[in-house]
């Protein structure tokens, strides 16, 4: 058998995670179909197996949270904390992502086709991020490792606090966040988004590296300092 | 005659000398205090109750003899697998980063030999913790910093922590020096650098987001593990019943009196609220709830003795969390440390901090004079993991003791039998805050006579 539909209509969002958290490690399927997801939360949560799984619709918060190896494709939109804590593997979200999409991920690609709310990318810890359109507010807010392509603009303190994470953007930048700064594009830059965009599909080929800002942390913030603004 | 002059002493009150010292510490470095430990300042506390104990009324066990139990089970409201205790008092978490490997491995192997829990803290579980400790409970944090869904599996149980009683509302502090670079691996940081922790959740935001994110918990464990809400006490009754209807199978109530590595004076000694009051606020929720008993409620902040530990019983907590007690146990502000045989002087090295024993609170240097607070290789080596377990296992066998010892004598064959009514205060804040009687009387102060 090479793919297994869980209808949620039907069928307990326990079964689903219980299959996937199990059965799914050793058995021949290699595709698991999620019909009538209805928004649910937690569709395929915490999985730990290379398989790949497609959302038919929408789904509620955390779809693919703490993932490990597996492929989760969202055929609709995700809620809050997409991707959150992904490990490696990758999450594909084919229409929006709430707040919080890959919020503190440690490894994987988490692709958002559409735009991404508030604090995208917050937290960030070496996870790799590639949005087709804009993000919210406080997005990448103190991503520690890890990269953030926006093809889009990106809204008001965009890399507050940031640490070592990177952060490309095509459009607008409302504002930037304390001790977020934009910096000369490099040729290290303009390879890795080649690499992050031609990961995240075909759709993402049109855009052309070189019209991208790199954003980084001045890292002014990294020790204390008393005359520095304690407004941040 | 001239009349001899006199040199007049008369302090302020409002300006004393620790307030000169603030103005002054503020002026010359325009940066607020850090330090660890937890308020200093006088508060109401567990000291100021007393047990009424039996005698006509009521019938005492025989204190030496006679069974009493302690075995303590959390967990039982959802996770299939409920923690078993053998005693009532755990270890409460603290990170590796602001203790070193050695202390984290004493911690687990003390714990296991007496049969309780210990618990990780802001930078993720190592591997020496997991291996010694028998029952781990794995910190969710707000940075999430090392969390990751391999340990979620190891672990015995989930703490989400929403806030600590040093510093409810505020998130962890680890300066430079500590930022070792196995601490900076583990938690994906710099090495060296001044590290401040967020202290808000990074993908939830409140009561209704936190219910999703425990269920998230949850199917990610298969429903096995545990889950508990350890929140900062500030608003307690309200906070409480927010963690239950969010789904929380244990709430942890920490006072302000508990412990820090490393946080602002300000924060310590002026937000949150005293561990007693506390305490009360959680109880009185959990019952109007008529979750007690169902939802069990774990009490930290200032628990040092076996008389701490029977009087947060007594009052409704179903086990007790020590993280400050537990590293005054391992040597914390002791005079010496104790290495390759023998007793060393640890006095220059507190001198060199600007302190004296019996009054450090440098945690937050990472020059801790007796090895337990740094990520220091010569001086983490002033406590082996040996030494370390030896005295916490007598700490926590000693607290045990007189917990047995104060329940038989109040005629209880088991630990969580002790109850309010054997409780009076000795002062009227104490009675007001716990919601016992003063001592003598039948009054409660704001309930009537
Ligand atoms: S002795 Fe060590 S653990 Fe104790 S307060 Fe001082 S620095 Fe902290």
């Amino acid at each position: 058998m090479e793919s297994l539909t869980f209808d949620l209509a039907q069928q307990a969002l326990r079964d689903l995670n219980q299959y996937l958290h199990n059965e799914a490690k050793t058995a021949s399927v290699k595709k698991v179909i999620v019909a009538n997801p209805d928004g649910a939360h937690n569709i395929a949560v915490g999985l730990d197996c290379p398989v790949d799984v497609e959302v038919v619709g929408h789904a509620g918060y955390y779809a693919g949270g703490m993932n490990k190896t597996a492929t989760v494709t969202i055929n609709g939109s995700a809620g809050t904390g997409v991707a959150e804590n992904m490990m490696s593997g990758k999450v594909h979200v084919k229409g929006f992502a709430s707040n919080g999409a890959g919020a503190s991920a440690h490894g994987g690609l988490l692709v958002i086709d559409g735009d991404a709310g508030l604090r995208c990318g917050i937290s960030l810890k070496g996870g790799d991020i590639v949005v087709g359109g804009s993000v919210g507010s406080f997005s990448a807010f103190m991503a520690q490792a890890g990269r953030m392509v926006i093809c889009g603009d990106a809204g008001d303190a965009l890399g507050d606090s940031l640490y070592e994470a990177v952060l490309y953007v095509k459009g607008n930048i409302k504002s930037l966040g304390a001790d977020a700064q934009i910096e000369p594009l490099t040729e290290t830059d303009i390879s890795a988004l080649k690499e992050l965009l031609s990961a995240a599909g075909p759709a993402f080929a049109e855009h052309d590296p070189k019209s991208f800002k790199r954003v980084a942390s001045a890292r002014s913030l990294y020790h204390w300092n008393a005359d520095a603004n304690q407004e941040y | 005659m001239e009349p001899k002059k006199i040199i007049t002493r008369e302090e302020s009150f409002g300006y004393d000398r620790k307030t000169l010292d603030y103005i002054r510490n503020a002026s010359a470095h325009g940066l607020y205090e850090i330090r660890g430990m937890g308020a200093k300042r006088k508060l109401p506390n567990f000291d100021d109750l007393v047990f009424l104990g039996a005698s006509l009324s009521r019938y005492p066990l025989e204190g030496y003899r006679e069974k009493c139990v302690t075995k303590t089970i959390l967990g039982t409201r959802f996770a299939k697998k409920p923690i078993e205790l053998e005693i009532p008092i755990t270890i409460a978490g603290m990170s590796f980063g602001s203790l070193s490997a050695n202390v984290k491995e004493a911690l687990g192997r003390a714990a296991s030999e007496v049969g309780t829990s210990t618990t990780t803290g802001d930078g993720g579980m190592t591997q020496e913790e997991r291996q010694s400790s028998k029952t781990l409970v794995y910190q969710c944090l707000p940075s999430r910093y090392g969390f990751n869904p391999d340990d979620v599996r190891k672990a015995d149980a989930i703490e989400v922590v929403i806030g600590q009683g040093a510093k409810p509302g505020g998130g962890g502090m680890l300066l430079g020096q500590k930022v070792s670079p196995r601490v900076a691996k583990m938690r994906t940081l710099p090495e060296g650098i001044d590290q401040r922790s967020a202290c808000r959740h990074p993908d939830w935001t409140g009561p209704d987001d936190l219910a999703i994110k425990i269920q998230e918990l949850r199917e990610m464990t298969d429903w096995e593990k545990p889950i508990y809400v350890k929140v900062g006490a500030t608003r307690t009754f309200n906070d409480v019943k927010l963690a239950v209807h969010a789904g929380a199978d244990v709430v942890v109530v920490d006072g302000m009196q508990g412990g820090t590595a490393a946080t602002q004076t300000c924060f310590i000694e002026h937000i949150g609220i005293p561990t007693l009051a506390a305490v009360r606020q959680a109880v009185n929720a959990l019952e109007d709830l008529d979750m007690k008993g169902k939802v069990q409620l774990i009490v930290s902040g200032g628990i040092r003795t076996g008389p701490d530990v029977a009087k947060a019983l007594a009052m409704g907590a179903d086990a007790v969390a020590i993280g400050q007690g537990v590293l005054i146990g391992l040597g914390c502000n002791g005079d010496t440390y104790f290495k390759d045989g023998a007793h060393h002087s640890a006095e220059k090295d507190y001198a060199a901090l600007g302190t004296a024993p019996g009054f450090c609170h440098h945690c937050h240097t990472g020059k801790c004079p007796v090895g337990i607070t740094t990520q220091d290789d010569i001086l983490s080596q002033r406590l082996s993991p040996d030494v370390g377990a030896k005295h916490l296992k007598n700490y926590l066998k000693t607290l045990n003791m007189e917990l047995t010892t104060i329940a038989r004598a109040c005629g209880k064959q088991n630990v969580h039998h002790l109850e309010r009514e054997d409780l009076v205060a000795l002062t009227v804040e104490a009675a007001a805050m716990a919601g016992l009687p003063l001592a003598g009387t039948s009054w409660i102060p704001g309930q009537g006579y």
